[in-house]
């Protein structure tokens, strides 16, 4: 119980000391020398909460009344063993599955199905093979689509492969796709299942500084869910343990980013592997 | 595709080099770099020369599936003329090329195969329409599956052509039996393979599609159909074999027009080149549906690898 209040103190005071930089970053963007431009468009981060939250499939409980409040804006690293229940939690958020008792709230809203506002990240791209790129980013159409779709492959560094089929698409770069795709519609929250668990470690280091990226210059909330503890120390505002469905750690991240390797890092990772 | 393969290869070997050489790295030509320069058009010339040897070769090696049946056409037309081989029981190939050309001429042939390809094509239609349908029903629903799917399997067993004197007995022997016989015999390999098709599109595609809010609509239009649709066109392949095999069954039964009647008629006059004819015209409309239908599939499933020329696989 001591981690959850320290915790929270550390976690709203690294918050409010982002909010003062997103008022800086939007003061900047609104001084004549910098005209509003579409690359950096900031967009509304939702609080994510689970009060009590219980799933059970027939006998087996797999989330054991679990609390989580994760701040809008904030990135989240969830980390846990095989069959923890991480899976089981994201699912929960976005809608594909209902708790079987407590609630799970998106803002304001609880959430009773699919959210609109909740996009997620599957460890697989998951794109259609018979969609050109473009067509995948902007898979659910609707007015415009193929402009939203083309700043979004810009914003993940494939704007010029948009006539191509996925197939010929390196592993890496049909995450970036997905990843676009999670983009078009801007979410959030933006759930990351353990997308880059496939990829090679230069790979995933491209794409963990993308994320990092995408996510500071729009500001939604996200769930990282990773094997990988150097992983979340390195991108995490915050890092939970989930062990047999309950938070067995809550720890904020109060480094600076870009080369977490110090001593308080390495404390930091030892702390977090011993807890799972 | 063994002409254009050589071609392919020069134009890519020399796409390369003048692509990565940039006009900027190019130094200047000196006495002895000329020299060599003088070598390399040397080899470009040679390379020129086995380029063309090779394109003789491909050109040989394609002709040569042709030798053997040229070969037997000859034997044939020389038994046939020295009267080695009687008119009734096989025609000289050039009686049947006369016989062409004279119905050609009076029109009969055309009008008999547009007769034909017409019955095929109402019988495919409504057949595979069928088919189709309750195929995607069945796959999509799972009510209509657990009420449908194991009586289409029972019924499927029957062979189509058995029912010839119960199709009789229903429709006499006018149009509607022969298109009723042709709907039968196609609509069970569409129905199957649809069914399948849907049922094997990747259900994480579908969840993805969920998650990602497309309508119904959008899920079975832009997902479950697309990812059906290599196992719909080999249903539909199938079903081309099996409707112009019906067909030539149901129009040697009874017809006053069509191919089978063409054939049937020219036997009670032992007309034997009209009957080679015949059966030369239900091979090609064959070999025409299935090209058409290979051409579809390059067209509509050129996302595929296997599809995409160059690509190794089932085309
Ligand atoms: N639909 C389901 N029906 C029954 N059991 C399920 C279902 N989904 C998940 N489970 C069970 O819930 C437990 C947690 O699964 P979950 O997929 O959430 O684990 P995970 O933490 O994501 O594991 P991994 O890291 O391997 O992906 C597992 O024991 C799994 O068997
Ligand atoms: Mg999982």
């Amino acid at each position: 119980m001591e981690i959850f209040a320290a915790s929270d103190a550390e976690i709203s005071a690294a918050l409010r000391d982002r909010e003062s930089r997103e008022v800086e970053i939007r003061e900047t963007f609104r001084s004549p020398r910098f005209p509003e431009t579409a690359t950096a468009e900031r967009w509304q981060g939702e609080r994510i909460r689970l009060n009590n939250v219980v799933k059970s499939f027939g006998a087996r409980t797999v989330l054991r009344r679990l609390d989580l409040d994760v701040p809008a804006g904030q990135f989240l690293a969830v980390v846990g063993r095989s069959g923890g229940g991480k899976t089981t939690l994201m699912r929960l958020i976005c809608g594909l599955d209902t708790a079987t008792s407590g609630e799970v709230r998106i803002g304001e809203a609880p959430v009773t199905g699919l959210m609109p506002q909740v996009r997620l990240l599957f460890q697989d791209a998951r794109l259609a093979p018979w969609q050109r790129v473009i067509g995948n980013v902007g898979i659910a159409r609707g007015p415009g689509w193929r402009e939203k779709a083309h700043a979004a492959l810009k914003d993940v560094g494939l704007a010029d492969r948009g006539r191509e089929w996925p197939s010929v698409l390196s592993g890496g770069q049909k995450q970036r796709v997905a990843l676009a795709r999670a983009l078009v519609s801007r979410p959030g929250v933006l759930l990351l299942d353990e997308p880059f668990g496939a990829l090679d470690a230069l790979t995933r280091v491209e794409m963990h500084r993308l994320t990092e990226r995408i996510w500071k210059e729009h500001g939604f909330t996200v769930v990282l869910i990773t094997h990988d503890v150097a992983e979340a120390v390195s991108l995490a505002d915050r890092v939970v343990v989930l062990r047999q469905g309950e938070i067995a750690l809550d720890v904020p991240v109060d480094l600076p980013r870009g080369g977490r390797t110090g001593a308080e890092a390495a404390r930091l990772h030892e702390r977090i592997l011993a807890a799972v | 595709m063994s002409l254009s393969g050589p071609t392919e290869a020069i134009a890519f070997t020399q796409g390369a080099a003048a692509g990565t050489v940039p006009a900027s790295r190019v130094p200047a030509v000196t006495g002895a770099q000329a020299e060599r320069h003088d070598a390399a058009g040397a080899a470009g010339r040679s390379r020129l020369a086995s380029t063309g040897r090779a394109l003789g070769k491909s050109l040989a090696k394609s002709l040569a599936p042709w030798a053997l049946p040229l070969a037997i056409l000859a034997v044939w037309q020389a038994a046939a003329s020295l009267g080695f081989l009687s008119s009734r029981v096989l025609p000289a190939p050039g009686d049947v090329a006369i016989a062409f050309w004279r119905t050609l001429r009076d029109g009969t042939l055309l009008s008999n195969i547009s007769v034909s390809t017409g019955r095929a094509l109402t019988g495919l239609a409504i057949g595979g329409g069928i088919g189709f349908a309750l195929g995607v029903l069945n796959g999509v629903w799972k009510p209509a599956e657990t009420a449908l799917d194991s009586t289409l399997q029972m019924l499927r067993n029957v062979p189509h052509l058995a029912i010839i004197p119960l199709v009789i007995l229903w429709f006499g022997i006018d149009e509607e039996a022969k298109i009723f016989l042709v709907a039968v015999g196609v609509a069970f390999p569409i129905y199957l393979n649809t069914y399948h098709g849907i049922r094997n599109v990747d259900s994480g595609l579908i969840e993805m599609a969920r998650v990602y809010g497309l309508s119904p609509a959008a899920l079975f239009t832009r997902i479950v159909l697309p990812g059906a649709l290599p196992s719909v066109l080999v249903g539909l392949r199938y079903a081309l074999g099996i409707m112009w095999l019906t067909l030539i069954v149901a129009e040697t039964i009874s017809s006053t027009e069509g191919i089978g009647y063409m054939t049937m008629n020219a036997r009670e006059f032992l007309q034997t080149d009209v009957v080679v004819l015949g059966v030369l015209a239900y091979a090609l409309l064959g070999k025409l549906a299935d090209s058409l239908t290979r051409a579809i599939e390059q067209r509509a499933l050129a996302w595929n690898p296997a599809y995409q020329p160059g690509g190794k696989g089932v085309a």
